[in-house]
């Protein structure tokens, strides 16, 4: 029989009695032997829900258990069989490897012959051998998270909690951490592993999903997935532009949410095996629509009630870009050095108008900074980059007034309010009198931002605060958009949206650059350039790369599985030269 | 709970704090660096007493007891004299501002000095717009000049018979009046204040940030491990830092140390203990390095500086003030330890001390060991 491990019962949390339920009314039972994964996207309520459970947060109402010992009377009890790893870890930067673990063993009681033994089997599994010497703050961001994994692993717990482990952790690592903790897990053990990545909740055997603190389903994956059975389909041999084809199917009726997948259209329909016709898609003839596995976040959109359409007041209103015959971004040789480290070395490619240009790469490979030299915020070391033909070292007032940025992290002013923001915004990019008046009613029209007209910036939710981001970099009509990592933490709906009116201004001659850690959304790029150890490692459209490492172990690659095996192949290069 | 491991805990914490203090500098600069920089800034920087004061005298007689008297004032280390025939042009740099005073010594001065019941026949003039330099040299000035009344009448007695009262007065535990004795020991716990509150302060609130705290709540470790863990260490660094202070002061400063080392070490502890739990109660409610740092500032240093007696007389505030300051901790360790330097061991007033300390320290590690939960909220 399953052993049920925690269980929640009517736990509510709340921050302060003006503040909405950051986590309401939950119930759940959570088994040992299992990884069960907390998903949910930024603020949906992850890390209060696993800190309570950990005992250092009170529940405003509600009971949980843990091994049968009360979170608020037998805090001590729990915490003396579970493992905690922080979203940071938890490691103490300045000191060593090694230090790090004694540490923890020190406060765990390990010690003899015991902490030996267990030393030796954590810094075998976790490949750290190497480094125990090093400063915990020196290693990279996947060894970190092993180095954490391990503190927590020095005693084994009876509940492994993790929260967002693979957060600013590339790909290779995410999966070499997947793996870990699924060797580690026994009748003895259970593991709760928060997680923001809906394809991580895939694998999981058991799932919470959580959603502005309510909880959206509790169950295994494969339940979820049978409410969209026969619902999700791939429109292949599409004619044209695949965007067109997603808008015109994301319109119909019948679909309720829709991606682009390379130079295919995915859909899921809003009921068991209808999908829009042929004509109706008016994509060609030789259109074929595949029915396809469903995945966590078709069900995901399902419970929140389907995606945003295909609709985008952005595009509409926006003024088409003047054709422009030559690539739009040109860059040669960009180099940046800080010191003796090269972040970027010879970076060079060129976009057209009208594309997607999408940078992926793992943590400090060096995407940020090519980014910021071809937008102006860092000079060069050495190489050009060319917007709109202006050179942005010797032009660069020119060269951005051409182009709109909207920032990794939240970069507007938290305590000015909606209007005073666009006002800001509007003002910096030249507009004035009537011609601003009128922008910032259409943007407030666009987005939708009447509500929160007067609200501080700071305080609204994530998805406005992007939505306002969003509004204030395309105000003023930019032909080049440079977007870095602008969906990280919102959720799929906010995504979608997002993602329409980047479709939308693409098809009215607006070229995007992009960076994100998110595949699928590197689906939508026309083309994409990996970046791997700040150099320029592959570049192609999404279909290109993958049928690059096409074998017949993997005959249907993701661009997951497609940008790990571009970086395995480079690193045995490198190591073999 | 088995004591061995309670204490095994409380050793690794101890060890990882350590290894903390000697990797990160800004623990070391705190400790180290920021004593000697007030140390000399306020030691050398501050002062009560005025030496070399210009003042200018205006020698309308030229007698010889005339000439004695302006002798005495050149002799005096206190001033730095300008003599002139007139008065005008000393006028004119007392609005200015380069000399601070005028004494005139009038035409008739050896005349009216012979004739005795005449008035003083001496005037001074001062610069009022610094009332404090003007007091001194009003007194500064009476006392050369009651000086060379008892040297004129004691060569005068060989001659004649008449004496005079003379006044002796005489300065205890500060014999010479110098000022850095007195100041020095109120600056000692200034910086100490500073430095205790800062070290705890910092280090506790920069593992909330870094998100370490929050990994450590999640282990077997009680708070007053957690609590301990961080005060030891920092206790040991701060008493050396503070020793270092001491001597630095006592070799720098010239100045007397009269009391017991075991009284120094129960007052300075106890206020030592005092800072660091200030300092840890501010890390546990700001959780944030920059706050808890201006929070420090305000909490320790201004109320050390101003309500402490360090400078300003505490009988001399108003009611309300002085009831304040009555709980500011440093006002019972200066009092203290400038017993220590100057004057010697009086148990009675250190064990008074020590207990008010002791009830101040009781009360804030209450509240602190009540703020510090195992908990995030």
């Amino acid at each position: 029989m399953q052993k049920q491990l925690i269980k929640i019962n009517n736990l509510s949390r709340q921050f302060s009695k003006t503040d909405k339920f950051a986590l309401d009314c939950i119930n759940a039972e959570i088994p040992s032997g299992k990884i069960t994964g907390l998903v949910g996207p930024d603020g949906a309520g992850k890390t209060t829900l696993i800190r309570t459970v950990a005992g250092l947060l009170l529940p405003t109402s509600g009971i949980i258990t843990v091994n049968g010992f009360d979170s608020i009377k037998e805090a001590d009890e729990i915490q003396s069989i579970i493992s905690y790893m922080p979203q940071k870890f938890g490691l103490y930067e300045d000191l060593t490897v090694i230090e790090n673990l004694n540490l923890y063993a020190d406060l765990k009681n390990v010690t003899g012959d015991e902490r030996k033994s267990r030393f030796e089997i954590l810094l075998k599994f976790t490949d750290l051998n190497r480094f125990t010497r090093r400063l915990a703050g020196a290693l990279s961001g996947g060894m970190k998270q092993k180095l954490g994994l391990a503190c927590c692993l020095i005693k084994k717990p009876q509940l492994l909690l993790l929260d967002e482990p693979s957060v600013g952790v590339d790909p290779i690592s995410r999966r070499e951490l997947w793996s870990m903790v699924k060797e580690l897990v026994d009748d003895e053990m259970g593991v709760i592993w928060s997680t923001a990545y809906l394809d991580e909740a895939e694998k999981c055997d058991n799932v919470l999903l959580l959603n502005e603190g309510q909880l959206c389903f509790h169950g295994i994956p494969s339940e979820l997935y049978e409410r969209v059975k026969n619902r999700t389909f791939q429109i292949q041999n599409i004619e044209g532009s695949n965007r067109k084809a997603l808008t015109t199917a994301l319109n119909n009726n019948k679909v309720i949410d829709g991606i682009i997948q390379g130079n295919n259209v995915r859909i899921v329909t809003r009921k068991e095996n209808i999908f829009p016709s042929n004509q109706e898609l008016s994509s060609g003839i030789n259109l074929k629509i595949i029915k396809v596995e469903p995945r966590f976040e078709d069900a995901f959109i399902d419970i929140l009630g389907g995606g945003p359409g295909g609709k985008s007041l952005l595009s509409e209103k926006m003024q088409i870009i003047p054709e422009y015959n030559k690539d739009i971004i040109v860059t040669t040789g960009l180099t940046k050095t800080f010191g003796d480290f090269t972040a970027a070395d010879n970076i060079s490619f060129s976009v057209k108008q009208g594309e997607i240009f999408g940078l992926l790469g793992p943590n400090g490979a060096g995407k940020s900074t090519t980014f910021k030299m071809m937008c102006g915020l860092l000079k060069p070391t050495s190489g050009t980059a060319r917007i709109v033909g202006y050179d942005l070292r010797t032009a660069s007032g020119e060269a951005r007034s051409k182009l709109g940025y909207m920032a990794q992290k939240f970069s507007l002013y938290d305590n000015l309010s909606i209007l005073q923001n666009l006002n800001f915004f509007a003002g910096i990019y030249g507009l004035s009198g009537k011609q601003k008046r009128e922008k910032i009613e259409q943007m407030v029209q666009i987005f939708d931002l009447k509500q929160y007209f007067n609200d501080s910036a700071g305080g609204l939710p994530l998805g406005f605060k992007q939505r306002l981001a969003l509004a204030c970099a395309v105000m003023h009509n930019p032909p080049v958009l440079f977007l870095d990592e602008p969906t990280s933490g919102v959720d799929p709906i906010t995504r979608r949206e997002f993602w329409v009116h980047i479709n939308g201004l693409v098809q009215k001659g607006v070229t995007i650059v992009i960076t994100t850690h998110f595949m699928d959304e590197a689906e939508y790029c026309d083309r994409i350039g990996l970046v791997y150890r700040s150099r320029l490692i592959a570049m192609g459209s999404p279909d290109e790369l993958k049928s690059r490492i096409r074998s017949e172990i993997i005959p249907d690659p993701t661009l997951e599985d497609t940008f790990i095996e571009l970086i395995r192949i480079k690193e045995t290069q490198r190591q073999a030269t | 709970m088995n004591l061995f491991v309670i204490l095994r805990r409380l050793r690794g914490l101890i060890y990882k704090e350590t290894l903390q203090i000697f990797r990160d500098p800004s623990s070391l600069l705190i400790a180290f660096i920021l004593p000697a920089i007030f140390l000399v800034l306020y030691g050398y920087g501050l002062s009560l007493d005025v030496k070399d004061i210009k003042l200018g005298i205006v020698m309308e007689d030229t007698a010889p007891t005339a000439q004695s008297l302006i002798r005495s004032f050149i002799n005096s280390k206190y001033y730095d004299i300008h003599v002139d025939r007139s008065k005008k042009a000393f006028e004119n740099q007392l609005i200015s501002g380069k000399i601070k005073g005028i004494l005139i010594i009038p035409q008739d001065f050896s005349k009216k000095l012979r004739n005795r019941g005449n008035i003083a026949p001496l005037q001074l003039i001062t610069d009022g717009s610094d009332p404090n330099t003007a007091h001194l040299i009003q007194n500064y000035t009476q006392g050369v000049w009651q000086n060379w009344l008892v040297q004129e009448s004691y060569i005068q007695s060989k001659n004649s018979a008449a004496g005079l009262i003379n006044m002796e007065s005489r300065v205890w535990f500060n014999s010479e009046l110098k000022s850095s004795n007195t100041l020095i020991p109120g600056i000692i716990a200034i910086v100490m204040a500073l430095v205790g509150t800062l070290l705890t302060a910092l280090v506790i609130a920069r593992e909330w940030e870094r998100g370490t705290m929050e990994s450590l709540m999640a282990t077997p470790v009680s708070i007053v491990e957690i609590i301990l863990g961080k005060i030891i260490p920092y206790f040991i660094l701060g008493m050396t830092s503070m020793l270092i202070t001491v001597l630095a002061s006592i070799l720098m400063f010239k100045i007397p140390f009269r009391g017991s080392i075991i009284w120094f070490l129960v007052l300075s502890s106890l206020f030592m203990f005092i800072s660091l739990f200030l300092g840890l109660l501010i890390s546990t409610v700001t959780k944030n390095q920059f706050v808890a740092s201006m929070v420090s500032m305000v909490s320790a240093f201004l109320p050390t500086m101003i309500l402490s007696g360090f400078l300003f007389e505490i009988s001399s505030m108003p009611p309300v003030i002085r009831l304040i300051s009555s709980i500011i901790p440093a006002r019972y360790f200066i009092s203290g330890i400038r017993t220590l330097f100057l004057a010697g061991d009086v148990p009675e007033l250190f064990i008074f001390n020590s207990f008010i300390m002791f009830l101040l320290g009781l009360i804030l590690f209450l509240i602190t060991a009540k703020k510090t939960v195992k908990r995030l909220d």
